[in-house]
């Protein structure tokens, strides 16, 4: 798994990485009432929306960690938000893209880098 | 804004000792939420018995030989009317009728009124207010008193306990009193739609009278987040979102704030306008919105007709724990304001479909008689 300072992670099998927010962004966020997850078939750049995840307070945009298209959304999160915080960095995924640049991945912060980094907050 | 530059209320150590998430709110730094989050305080207040601390909102005295006359120059309440023991909700207006704040006034003994405005608008609320007063009455800033609200269906048996006088009062009493061995004024009233009380006390013991209350296991600390979900489905407007100096009280639907006497007087700044929003002539009115699909509206969403035209703004919105979905006030047109009505807000681009409903939301539970 690889992480962003903005909190995203991204999981990759293959070609396709699969993208949720961590557990420091969900407990951040704090109760999760709704998530708007990308259309199948969508293609996003690395650093664009591809999410938006909102608690009682606010609405928060979930950034694309890793240029790609869309070939999967967590439907299940329609029904089911709270499985944000139950499970950020397992159920609670928002899509699964396929990788146009795997560069992207490994230029991301590994496990370490990210403990460290959200240490310096 | 680093919290160094924030004011603190005399509560900031008990908060953050509390585990609370403080943030810069009307110049103070105030607790947003504790450990439980948002939604469980929201759920605890409706169902158990929740402690705010609202320290931030200003209190002061208008005394003279007849405070409320001066006043009402100002705000379109009859407070001149306004009985002993009773507190009444009011706007302070500008020329134009708009809403420069709205307060609470009461006549909590014999010692002019009591009246309590938001923590952002205060000081200018207090600089119009001693500018209409010059000459006939004072204003006295109570600086040195804190504000505490205790609400939710639990409220009265937990406040009986320590102040059995708390008890005999109903929706919109206020007294002052000796409540925890300290001078007290004490409403009925609040911002959550539930039963409860507010309690202004001395600023040295407001410490020692939070964690007193919280002793009691029906109560807990709730922050400034599940104050807003509370509000809003109680459908309860707040100043700077539904509310500003644009904004009549007769557009926000807040018609029992222009007294009767009043109306007929006309004695007051913005009357002219006011009367003839109550003739008819109103260019738009708060409308409730149950957000039928989608993401919650919030606000700065644009409303709009069955045809997709921009009729309104939603000026507050989120998710309402209580009543389980979306909710929004906005303001739109009379001729949209139809309950029943469906309209479209506009969140991200995205037409979603929007009832007009009755407010509140969520049923309130005033206790008005005993």
């Amino acid at each position: 798994m690889r992480f962003t300072k903005d909190h995203e992670w991204v999981a990759v099998e293959g070609d396709i990485a699969t993208v949720g927010i961590t557990a420091y962004a969900a407990e951040q966020l704090g109760d999760v009432v709704f998530v708007e997850v990308p259309e199948v078939g969508k293609t996003v750049a690395q650093g664009e929306g591809l999410a938006v995840v909102e608690s009682v307070k606010a609405a928060s945009d979930v950034y694309a960690p890793v240029s790609g298209e869309v070939v999967e959304a967590n439907a299940e999160l329609g029904d089911a938000p709270e499985t944000v915080n139950a499970a950020p960095e397992a159920g609670g995924w928002f899509a699964k893209l396929k990788l146009s640049n795997p560069a992207e991945v490994d230029a991301l912060m590994d496990r370490d880098a990210y403990e460290a980094f959200l240490a310096t907050l | 804004m680093s919290t160094d530059d924030l004011k603190k209320t005399p509560l900031f150590d008990a908060h953050v000792a509390a585990g609370a998430r403080m943030v810069p709110f009307a110049g103070y730094a105030m607790p947003v939420q504790y450990k439980d989050g948002v939604l469980k305080e929201h759920l605890w207040t409706r169902e158990h018995a929740g402690l705010f601390d609202v320290s931030h909102m200003g209190q002061a005295r208008l005394r003279g030989e007849n405070p409320a006359k001066s006043f009402e120059k100002v705000v379109s309440a009859d407070y001149q009317g306004l009985k002993a023991g009773k507190q009444r909700y009011g706007v302070l207006l500008n020329a134009q009728g708009g809403i420069i704040d709205d307060l609470m006034t009461a006549r909590p003994d014999d010692d002019g009124l009591f009246v309590v405005v938001n923590g952002a608008c205060k000081d200018n609320d207090y600089k119009i207010i001693a500018e209409t007063l010059a000459g006939e009455a004072t204003v006295e800033r109570l600086e040195d008193r804190a504000l505490l609200a205790l609400q939710g269906p639990e409220a009265a048996a937990v406040l009986a306990a320590h102040v059995p006088e708390a008890a005999t009062m109903v929706f919109m009493d206020a007294k002052a009193l000796t409540a925890f061995g300290v001078p007290a004024i004490i409403s009925r009233s609040g911002y959550t739609g539930e039963d409860g009380y507010e309690i202004s006390v001395p600023a040295s013991d407001a410490a020692r009278i939070w964690n007193t209350l919280l002793e009691d296991e029906r109560v807990k600390p709730i922050g400034l987040g599940a104050r807003d979900s509370l509000r809003l489905e109680a459908g309860l407007p707040l100043y700077g979102h539904d509310l500003d100096e644009t904004v009549s009280p007769i557009e926000a639907g807040l018609n029992f704030a222009v007294g009767k006497s009043r109306r007929e007087a006309g004695d007051y700044l913005g009357a002219d306008r006011i009367a003839k929003e109550l003739a008819g002539e109103l260019a738009r009115v708060r409308v409730n919105l149950k957000v039928l699909e989608g993401a919650p509206a919030r606000e700065g969403a644009d409303i709009a007709d069955a045809d997709g035209n921009v009729i309104g703004k939603v000026t507050s919105g989120g998710f309402g724990p209580s009543f389980g979905g979306a909710i929004a006030i906005g303001f739109v047109p009379p001729a949209f304001a139809v309950i029943g009505a469906t309209l479209k807000v506009i969140v991200r681009g995205k037409p979603a479909a929007a009832e007009v409903v009755a407010s509140p939301f969520v049923p309130t539970r005033y206790v008005r008689k005993l």
